[in-house]
């Protein structure tokens, strides 16, 4: 694509096209891994960025790629996975924001032969007036059967203002599947974060201590999780 | 130590305490019994600053501090804990976690320097051992799993750890099977009963008072304190029920 987008492409519907303008367009990344291959990768953004990548995984190769989304400014990550057969893909991420800034994901996963997994587990906190989105679309083509996709897509929105957006799409052609989504937005257990108060933690600190464990679970199994962890409470601790 | 006067506090917009006045000394232990509905839980939220508790009148002086003009984790550091009737679970957050950070948050406030990990550790399972919990339980996220029994002993492990100078306990006694309320009622005593401390223990029951002896029983209904007396009143009560006393 080399003309600018605009709200009407599906993948950019919710996107800062503002902040896209100055950065367009954007070189895509590719990522191959071979037959048996394993790989990770693990993506920070704490400045403005948009990244657009494209992974082949070969038949039974495995790859895990960890996003910490805490962009000042609009932070993207695009990535588009095509499995071979028995090929595992894990994306784990999670996407602080707060002011009006817009963090997004958008994820389009091709299980192009049988017996091939992939699980994505998307974390979003969002403070102010931010936009947290995901886009994300499983493709199970024709004849990749014994396919096991999962989405787990949660956010928890600080302040009224805040938004998430939150699409997962199934394209299944095959039978014999295995597809589950979970999508849930919500907001901090306010019985939780009193029974936190009254024992002298202060709201800041109540709030952290909830929304540590919430965020641990874009990052269990990483394999720079402490790394990775501690990054997203920094980055946590500046909407709080 | 605690002065209540003329408390009043709504609930949704619902008047739920109408005027009601308690003093505490140091070294009490009072009993608040009442019937159902008679504003005993939404007595120990407002003193505890509980969120859509509020209070349309009166005032609460705790230590020489207006309590009611503090927030709730301000009121902890002051020396006040609230024992939950039904503790709230928290999953992903440990119990060592959240109870390390929330006792060197009050110590900050205090002024004082944080415990270490290992000093906070060696109190902790003391405490726990004191109320006879499995100390690995403090490794797992707060309340999650826990039984009724196990949620009530791990209240009073906290307040064990916090070492509150006010203790108010809301139906601490409830869900809890005859041996567990000994071991509570043992923990209450073991941790506050001392000079400079005090217990307002909220309760439908006698039988808790079996092991904490109280030295003023107090009944609260309509939102007000209707009688006060010794020991022996929570005898009555259970004898001839609220109504007859009420009455």
């Amino acid at each position: 694509m080399t003309a600018l987008p605009t709200k009407h492409d599906e993948a950019w519907r919710y996107a800062d096209l503002g902040a896209l303008a100055p950065v367009w367009p954007i070189a895509t990344e590719t990522i191959v891994l071979g037959a048996g291959e394993h790989g990770a990768r693990s993506l920070v953004i704490d400045g403005a960025a948009v990244h657009d990548i494209v992974v082949t995984l070969g038949d039974g190769a495995v790859f895990a790629f960890h996003v910490l989304n805490a962009a000042r400014g609009y932070g993207r990550v695009a990535i588009r996975v095509t499995l071979g057969r028995g090929a595992q893909f894990h994306l784990g991420a999670a996407q602080l924001a707060g002011g009006e800034q817009t963090v997004e994901i958008v994820t389009e996963v091709v299980h192009a032969e049988p017996d091939a997994v992939s699980r994505q587990i998307v974390r979003q906190v969002l403070a102010g007036k931010a936009t947290g989105n995901y886009l994300g679309r499983v493709v199970v083509d024709r004849g990749a059967v014994g396919t096991d996709g999962e989405q787990s897509i949660r956010a928890m929105l600080l302040d009224r203002g805040a938004t998430a957006n939150a699409r997962p799409e199934l394209e299944i052609y095959a039978d014999d599947v295995k597809c589950a989504h979970g999508c849930a937005i919500g907001e901090l257990d306010k019985d939780g974060l009193f029974y936190l108060a009254s024992r002298g933690l202060p709201p800041g600190a109540a709030k952290a201590l909830m929304l540590q464990a919430f965020l641990a679970e874009a990052f269990a199994g990483a394999q720079d999780e402490d790394h990775l962890t501690a990054a997203a409470l920094t980055a946590l601790e500046t909407l709080l | 130590m605690l002065t209540i006067t003329n408390l009043s506090a709504t609930v949704a917009n619902k008047p739920i305490l109408k005027g009601l006045s308690l003093s505490v000394n140091a070294g009490e232990i009072h009993a608040i019994m009442g019937p159902n509905g008679a504003g005993k839980s939404t007595l120990g939220y407002t003193l505890g600053g509980r969120p859509g508790y509020e209070v349309t009148g009166g005032s609460v002086d705790f230590d020489g501090q207006d309590l009611l003009a503090l927030a709730p984790h301000e009121r902890a550091a002051a020396g006040l804990f609230l024992g939950f009737q039904y503790p709230v679970e928290i999953p992903g957050v440990s119990m060592v976690q959240f109870l390390r950070e929330s006792l060197n948050a009050q110590r900050k406030a205090r002024g004082e320097d944080p415990l270490s990990g290992g000093a906070f550790l060696k109190l902790a399972r003391e405490k726990a051992a004191l109320l006879r919990l499995d100390p690995d339980m403090l490794k797992r996220p707060v309340n999650v799993g826990f039984s009724g029994g196990e949620k009530k002993r791990a209240e009073m492990v906290q307040m064990g750890i916090l070492d509150p100078r006010l203790a108010i306990l809301d139906e601490t006694d409830s869900g809890l099977d005859i041996d567990a309320l000994k071991v509570c009622g043992e923990g209450i005593n073991a941790i506050m009963r001392r000079p400079d401390k005090a217990v307002l223990l909220i309760t439908h029951y006698q039988r808790l008072l079996d092991y904490v002896k109280p030295d003023f029983v107090h009944v609260l209904a309509g939102g007000r304190i209707v009688r006060s007396g010794g020991a022996d009143l929570a005898l009555e009560l259970e004898e001839q029920g609220y109504e007859a006393v009420v009455a």
